[in-house]
């Protein structure tokens, strides 16, 4: 028995030895396959280095509990925006220098290649992605909605509306809904009137929300036909509708969009090969592979180039990109610098103001 | 214990065959078994240590401890340690040089955002401001109180200045004050304003919301539990698959399923507009709301009422009602002074056991809850995917806290010796 037990834990140390494996941490889903089949199989293949996806909720809290237990299993990690900025600044990631990311395709230097802000300390931007809202254009013929304005009139579109729980580009959505332009949103919302105003705006079709929390959630309530239109990523309504064939249309009218990053977590056991991993899925090449397989739009010029195609071979993807020039028209960024220091505050308001 | 019982031993002490007093011999062979016993339970309680115990301290420990204020601003603490009844309103040149000197080494060693985000819990917007203010630092002259409100004139606020100052401090109560629904404001602390207030009332929420689940569990569990108890073999067993086989399934499965049955468009809704009974436009709002999360949680938290109330009637001789029906009692009272008495003890564990699962529940009121069927454990999960740790661990030590409260009651009511989970 105690040879055993010697004979076992021996090979299991042996086994985390010979471990040199990058692990990336992404969201699962669609979103999670994309960046395997683009990102994490071809590298592997092409460096010979073995690298595996893991699924996580939300890999901002998973990455912050490894670095602070010192025990960091992630090599990458994919985080929102703001989680990027904010676990950087305390110094949770590892900085990463944009110098070092390969030129665009056209010969362009990473640094003006990349669309402003794509790329930040300790992050690079895999792809933008947006809160938009979508209806079923079975459901509602005749007059469509175009605006923002439009998803809170119950008058000229009745029927139940689908909104994300939660305050982040929600509150944004209302303003612009309610006639600030998208350059004044953040201005606006700084002040506790413009708070009062994104609130009273939601006010106004309180009673005929149904919340949603998964991302999967929205384009279900849609299907379902519990609502007639919801706020979504734009990418779940791009799958419900190019890969099951669902009559949604989205409205880019509002929309709330941002970028998504790769970042080192602080100790990562293979931070040498995790960059390499990196500057392959950043190049331009990986990020047209990723915009293959999902509706999120990437971050070099030099990769929209030229035109994108879908994984089915036929659906031409700059239509269903956030940063097409034709869905840009009102259309805001996320401010990050806003909501690191906002979040909690506006997220206890918005929970109070639910419970009312 | 075979030199015990030696003739051997004469005199008036009593001694083994090898002379040691009787006595000691006996001791150390008890000990020994006592040892060896212990050895037995000894994984048991490594694991319970591991698992429960060392994450609970830990969790306790975060909820009233920071640093990431005080190991960055060495300067500021201090000046806070060597003034402490300053004027926030008005703090002197030299709490500004302090100032100055510590964020341009906080721009040096990178934990500007260690510093900001430890302000930002109850100082909202301190963040950028810490940011902005590290980056420049180094450019800055004296007079440094002019130099910095130059920079950005919130630097002069009263209520950033409290919260520095309570942040200097590597101990703090603030988590457990904004746990209680108190803001900083520029005076102290205070009750916050009508319309962020959240977190008592949330807690008021959970509890009533759980003792509610617990009713009706109860409600439902009993004539079940009845039923498994006193029905022949064979039957029972198949209607035990029927409690079990939902018990074993995933929670995530049946909390969707109860979402497809009961919303607007769902088949419940859809049954009743066929038969009638209500009109298409008239469906019934039984999902998204306190509803959908009162009927999915009482579903799912039910075995665990059914199962211990089963395993108490059980062992309930039926002679004992027969026995109170001859001598003439009702059924009802035949019930309530002979059967139910015998059966509190799987009330109460079951209670109990559903009770306490309820108060943490988090996935099934997420899915179902919409905007009134929010639990406390709800914002404990948003805390901790936002990183303020400290404040999702001092809102999960009250909930920790009541329900200690709670279960201590119940021992002084009911006598925890009576709790029988099958």
């Amino acid at each position: 028995m105690k040879k055993l037990l010697a004979l076992s834990t021996a090979l299991t140390v042996v086994g985390f030895a010979a471990r040199a494996e990058v692990v990336v941490m992404s969201w699962g889903g669609a979103y999670g396959e994309a960046q395997t089949e683009a990102h994490v199989k071809p590298w592997s293949a092409a460096s010979g280095i073995a690298a595996t996806m893991v699924d996580s909720d939300n890999p901002a809290p998973a990455v912050k509990a490894m670095v602070e237990a010192g025990n960091v299993t992630v090599d990458v990690a994919s985080l929102e925006y703001a989680d990027a900025i904010r676990l950087c600044d305390e110094g949770m990631l590892e900085p990463i220098d944009v110098a070092s990311l390969p030129a665009g395709a056209d010969g362009t230097p990473a640094a003006d290649d990349f669309l402003a802000g794509a790329v930040t300390e300790c992050g690079v931007s895999t792809d933008i992605w947006s809160n938009v809202f979508a209806f079923d254009s079975s459901k509602i013929t005749g007059t469509v909605p175009t605006t923002a304005a439009d998803f809170f009139d119950l008058e000229k579109f009745p029927g139940k509306r689908g909104l994300k729980k939660g305050a982040k580009a929600v509150l944004e959505f209302a303003l612009m809904a309610d006639g600030v332009p998208a350059a004044e949103v953040y201005n606006v919302l700084n002040t506790p009137e413009g708070v009062d105003r994104a609130f009273a705006k939601l006010d106004t079709i309180k009673s005929d929300v149904v919340w949603w929390e998964a991302g999967a959630q929205a384009p279900q309530l849609l299907a379902d036909g519990e609502v007639t239109m919801t706020t979504a990523y734009n990418g779940r309504i791009f799958a419900a509708a190019i890969n099951e064939g669902k009559p949604f249309q989205i409205v880019w009218d509002g929309q709330v969009y941002e970028n998504e990053m790769y970042a080192i977590p602080k100790g990562a056991p293979n931070k040498d090969a995790a960059l390499e991993f990196i500057k392959y899925a950043t190049s331009t090449e990986g990020l047209r592979a990723q915009a293959q397989h999902i509706s999120y739009g990437p971050a070099r010029k030099s990769a929209l180039k030229e035109e994108l195609i879908f994984k089915d071979g036929k659906t031409v993807m700059a239509p269903h990109l956030p940063t097409a020039p034709e869905n840009m028209g009102n259309a805001l960024e996320t401010s990050s610098d806003f909501w690191v220091d906002h979040d909690a505050e506006l997220n206890e308001r918005f929970q109070a103001w639910l419970a009312q | 214990m075979a030199e015990a019982t030696d003739p051997v031993t004469q005199t008036a002490l009593l001694t083994t065959a090898d002379g040691r007093p009787l006595k000691t011999a006996l001791a150390e062979a008890q000990a020994k078994a006592r040892r060896r016993a212990f050895l037995l339970v000894v994984p048991l309680i490594l694991f319970v240590i591991m698992t429960f115990l060392i994450p609970i301290g830990y969790m306790l420990k975060r909820s009233f401890e920071h640093d990431g204020f005080a190991s960055s601003a060495p300067a500021m603490v201090a000046w806070f340690a060597a003034n402490p009844d300053f004027d926030p309103t008005n703090p002197p040149e030299e709490a500004y040089a302090a100032l100055v000197s510590d964020l341009a080494r906080m721009q040096v060693e990178k934990t500007t955002g260690m510093a900001g985000t430890r302000i930002n819990y109850s100082v909202p917007g301190t963040i950028s401001l810490f940011k902005g203010g590290a980056r420049a630092a180094k450019n800055l002259t004296p007079p440094f109180k002019e130099a910095l409100l130059a920079v950005d004139a919130e630097w002069g606020r009263p209520a950033l200045w409290r919260g520095m100052q309570s942040a200097s401090h590597v101990y703090t109560a603030e988590f457990y004050l904004v746990a209680s629904d108190r803001k900083l404001t520029d005076d102290g602390w205070a009750r916050g304003g009508d319309k962020e207030r959240i977190y008592l009332y949330l807690f008021f929420k959970t509890f009533l919301i759980s003792g509610i689940i617990t009713f009706l569990c109860l409600l439902l569990a009993f004539p079940v539990a009845h039923l498994l108890a006193t029905l022949p073999m064979a039957k029972s067993s198949l209607l035990m698959i029927f409690v079990l086989l939902p018990f074993w399934t995933s929670l995530l499965v049946r909390t969707t399923s109860w979402i497809a049955l009961l919303q607007e468009q769902g088949v419940a809704n859809d049954l009743l507009v066929a038969l009638g009974l209500i009109t298409e436009e008239g469906r019934l709002t039984m999902m998204y709301n306190m509803t959908g999360t009162i009927v999915a949680m009482t579903h799912v938290l039910l075995p665990f009422m059914i199962l211990p109330l089963y395993s108490v009637m059980k062992v309930i001789p039926p002679s004992y009602a027969r026995a109170a029906r001859s001598l003439g009692a009702t059924s009802w009272t035949t019930f309530r002074r002979v059967y139910l008495p015998q059966t509190l003890p799987g009330i109460a564990a079951g209670s109990l056991l559903v009770f306490i699962l309820a108060v943490g529940y988090y996935i099934t009121p997420a899915l179902v809850g919409g905007a009134d069927g929010q639990l406390i454990s709800n914002l404990i999960s948003f805390h901790m995917s936002k990183s303020n740790w400290s404040l999702a661990a001092a809102i999960a030590a009250m909930l920790l806290a009541s329900i200690l409260l709670l279960y201590w009651l119940y021992d002084r009511l009911v006598g925890i010796d009576r709790l029988k989970f099958g």
